[in-house]
């Protein structure tokens, strides 16, 4: 008999209907930019344009900010929490209904797995939304003080590698305190910030509490400066990161930046080495790499290296390439052309710096962006790609000889965003976790998301947390 | 190996993350298999079933209308393979064996005082040469748990040897009883214990103790056989049984032998599935899929 094929498995793309054009979501009602202007969206899996958004300028700015501070100020601020957390409960509840619809627009838009946008994106979306309405009446018990009270105005800009999970992270906690927001999705992935304006309309949430304005870096700057913004998060590059801090600097708003990352997974030699290499495998090749937390560098025992790479090739090679509607498909595509000229490019750095690159043998489709699953051995901590954020399917394998080694060489990055530690042995687990300077510590697993958990980074990966409790701080007054 | 030796070498194994890997099998179980490729798996599945019958109630009528079963699944549709085997008691290889005589379908039987294992050595063996005097192709043993969980290795290594000469040219099948030894790291070192003392087969229950197979414990044990064949060149086969009812569970475990030891073991020669009603279920969705109707119960036989 032949062997056991995959036939293809697409989910339907007919629940989604998206727009040929999209105005911009402001005071709870679409319009039209004031000056014009529009950009493409593309499906990164075939290159085929989705729709096209608009460009919000100046005047949109200052229209969307002054709604936001009216609504603020006359209806969401002054509501009592237990009544915000209703809107926010409804909200939550319409995203678990609709989460088939906003799973296949989010793959399409993307180009991440359905089967990533369907069992992650989507429940933690959902998650998120119900958790942080649950704190919306119980502000006075967080922690800071008697009556917190709301920043204002929140300006938001989101990164396009979980379009709609960061948009949960950064309007739930916002929502829940009191503040109302201006949100601006990344330029290659504005559609599901869009469809979750509908959600707000559906949710009947007062007009003004979520504006969202679609466009590129010029009005991401334009809502970070806005003078009447409050509050300023932002989740993306280091670059841009320290772009908006300078901008931010020497005013009253409040910052929180959540930035790149270059994380180890440090894999001792008595761990469990089969969920080690699906820990690697996770931590390297979920959403293409495209995750700011990923374990991108791979720090292995010498004394396993060997026997573990073995191990993580095999694996490797049986992670499906493709279609990223395709509910069989494990790595979709890269999201745009620009980013897959970076990831090209620092391959290419990979080889000439002397390290050996490695891909299983798999096809690419012809059309769209893509990168093959790729490790690099014999890398350095001296060679770019052990340095800088790849920011794609991209692993690079270093060794360490004991347990000292592996924490300087963790921590020997500018980054400190996340960590993994695979050992069987706890005492050696909490030894490491309590050297890494890294924001999140994950023991004997990797990638693991949830609404009740901080998240956020030392160095430069960043300040302020999101998530759980901690995440409140970022949007309530709090006296320090 | 000496009784230290062989403890030190199933301690050195690597651990079983017990999270990590109830992921990985979950993760694989939403594989999406359609079309052609559900078709072929359905078929795969048919050939790969010992169809079984271990009641105190079973009688000669009994085991000879299963044994008609295994040999024409649908008698209706001549394609439809048939199965890989009939398991039965000891006592009762006899009938099978003349039932399938010539029909490829082999004979397996349960032995060496199944499902507790707790008889006398002597007994054991006794029971095995029965077995096999009597026509049977492949034993089903089970492993000494008490021995394993006091941590007597080399008791339980020495039985499935002397049972493994007993059985002389018939293949061996070792029953793990995983629902009893509990933890993943434990059915981890069971199998290689059962691997070294020179099972053809290693499989996962009885299905007189709950839990019977699972989709992890299945993994652990074809990730065991995987890497015995890398580390030996000796490549065993791999028989999860009890609690596989639906079509859908049986795909379920035929992607995990593909993604996890890999398509060389996706043959009835390397995998079987232990069940008895899944056998139905399969021919019911072969007929769904063949006519895009399901049929009523009744038109499948049950035997």
């Amino acid at each position: 008999m032949p062997a056991f094929e995959y036939a293809p498995a697409p989910e339907s793309t007919a629940i989604v209907d998206v727009a040929p054009s999209y105005g911009l979501f402001i005071d709870g009602a679409w319009a039209e930019p004031a000056e014009g202007g529009t950009l493409k969206t593309v499906n990164p899996g075939t290159e085929e344009v989705l729709s096209e958004v608009s460009v919000a300028g100046p005047a949109d700015v200052d229209r969307a900010v002054a709604a936001a501070r009216r609504a603020q100020r006359t209806v969401w601020g002054p509501m009592p929490g237990r009544e915000r957390a209703k809107y926010l409960y409804r909200i939550a509840r319409i995203l678990q209904e609709r989460s088939r619809e906003l799973a296949v627009l989010e793959s399409l838009d993307n180009g991440k797995p359905i089967r990533e946008s369907r069992d992650v994106d989507l429940p933690l979306v959902a998650a998120h939304f119900f958790y942080y309405a649950g704190w919306a009446d119980k502000l006075p018990y967080a922690g800071f003080g008697p009556d917190p009270r709301p920043l204002g105005v929140a300006g938001q800009v989101i990164p396009w590698n979980f379009p709609l999970l960061m948009l949960a992270w950064k309007i739930a906690p916002a929502l829940a305190c009191g503040n109302t927001v201006v949100l601006k999705p990344a330029e290659t992935t504005p559609l599901t910030a869009l469809f979750f304006a509908d959600v707000c309309v559906q949710a009947e949430l007062p007009p003004g509490v979520v504006n969202i304005l679609t466009g590129a870096g010029e009005t991401g700057r334009l809502v970070v400066a806005h003078e009447d913004v409050d509050k300023v998060a932002f989740t993306g590059s280091t670059e841009v990161g320290k772009e908006i801090a300078r901008t931010v600097a020497g005013t009253r708003k409040r910052l929180t930046l959540e930035l790149g990352g270059k994380a180890a997974n440090i894999v001792y030699d008595d761990a469990a080495l089969d969920q080690a290499v699906e820990g690697v495998v996770n931590g390297i090749f979920f959403n293409q790499g495209h995750v700011c937390c990923a374990g991108s560098r791979l720090l292995v025992q010498e004394s396993v290296a060997e026997e573990f790479l073995d191990r993580l090739k095999r694996r490797m090679g049986t992670l499906r390439v493709g279609d990223p509607l395709d509910k069989n498909t494990d790595v979709g595509a890269v999201n745009s052309a620009a980013q897959l000229g970076r990831i090209q490019e620092l391959a290419a750095a990979g080889e000439a710096e002397g390290a050996h690159r490695w891909s299983p043998p798999c096809e690419l489709p012809d059309r769209g962006f893509w990168f093959p699953p790729t490790i690099f051995t014999e890398v350095a901590q001296s060679h770019r790609i052990a340095r800088e954020e790849i920011f794609g399917p991209v692993l690079s394998v270093l060794t360490f000889r004991t347990p000292d080694e592996a924490v300087t060489k963790a921590n020997n990055t500018p980054y400190g965003l996340s960590a993994g530690v695979w050992t069987e042995k706890a005492s050696r687990m909490l030894w490491t976790a309590q050297r890494l300077r890294a924001g999140v510590i994950w023991s004997n697993t990797f990638n693991k998301f949830d609404p009740a958990s901080p998240f956020g980074g030392f160095k430069e990966s960043g300040f302020g947390r999101e998530g759980g409790r901690h995440g409140l701080e970022a949007y309530l007054d709090v006296a320090h | 190996m000496s009784r230290a030796g062989l403890r030190t070498f199933l301690y050195g194994l690597p651990g079983v993350d017990r999270v990590g890997a109830d992921q990985r099998a979950a993760e694989l179980g939403t594989r999406s298999i359609k079309t052609s490729a559900k078709a072929w798996a359905i078929d795969m599945a048919i050939s790969m079933v010992d169809l079984t019958t271990l009641e105190g109630a079973d009688t000669p009528g009994k085991v000879a209308a299963m044994c008609a079963k295994a040999i024409h699944p649908d008698p209706s549709i001549p394609e439809v393979p048939r199965v890989a085997a009939v398991c039965v008691y000891s006592d009762l290889v006899g009938v099978a064996a003349e039932t399938v005589r010539g029909s490829g379908v082999k004979v397996a039987s349960v032995a060496t005082a199944f499902p507790s294992g707790r008889a006398p050595l002597d007994a054991k063996l006794d029971d095995t040469r029965a077995a096999v005097a009597a026509g049977a192709d492949e034993i089903d043993m089970v492993i000494d748990r008490g021995a394993f969980l006091a941590g007597d290795f080399g008791k339980v290594y020495d039985e499935i040897v002397a049972v493994k000469e007993a059985a002389g040219d018939a293949h061996l099948k070792v029953i793990l009883e995983t629902g009893e030894l509990s933890t993943y790291d434990n059915v981890r070192r069971a199998s290689w214990l059962a691997m070294v003392a020179g099972a053809d087969f290693i499989k996962t229950s009885t299905g007189k103790i709950q839990p019977a197979a699972t989709l992890p414990v299945t993994m652990v044990m074809l990730e065991a056989v995987r890497d015995f064949r890398a580390a030996t060149g000796r490549q065993i086969g791999v028989k999860p049984a009890g609690g596989i009812r639906t079509s859908k569970d049986a795909i379920k475990y035929l992607v995990l032998v593909n993604e996890i030891a890999g398509e060389d073991w996706l043959s009835p020669d390397w995998f079987r599935l232990g069940a008895s009603s899944v056998l139905n279920d399969l021919l019911m969705q072969r007929t769904k899929l063949a006519t895009g109707r399901y049929s009523g119960p009744d038109y499948f036989t049950l035997d």
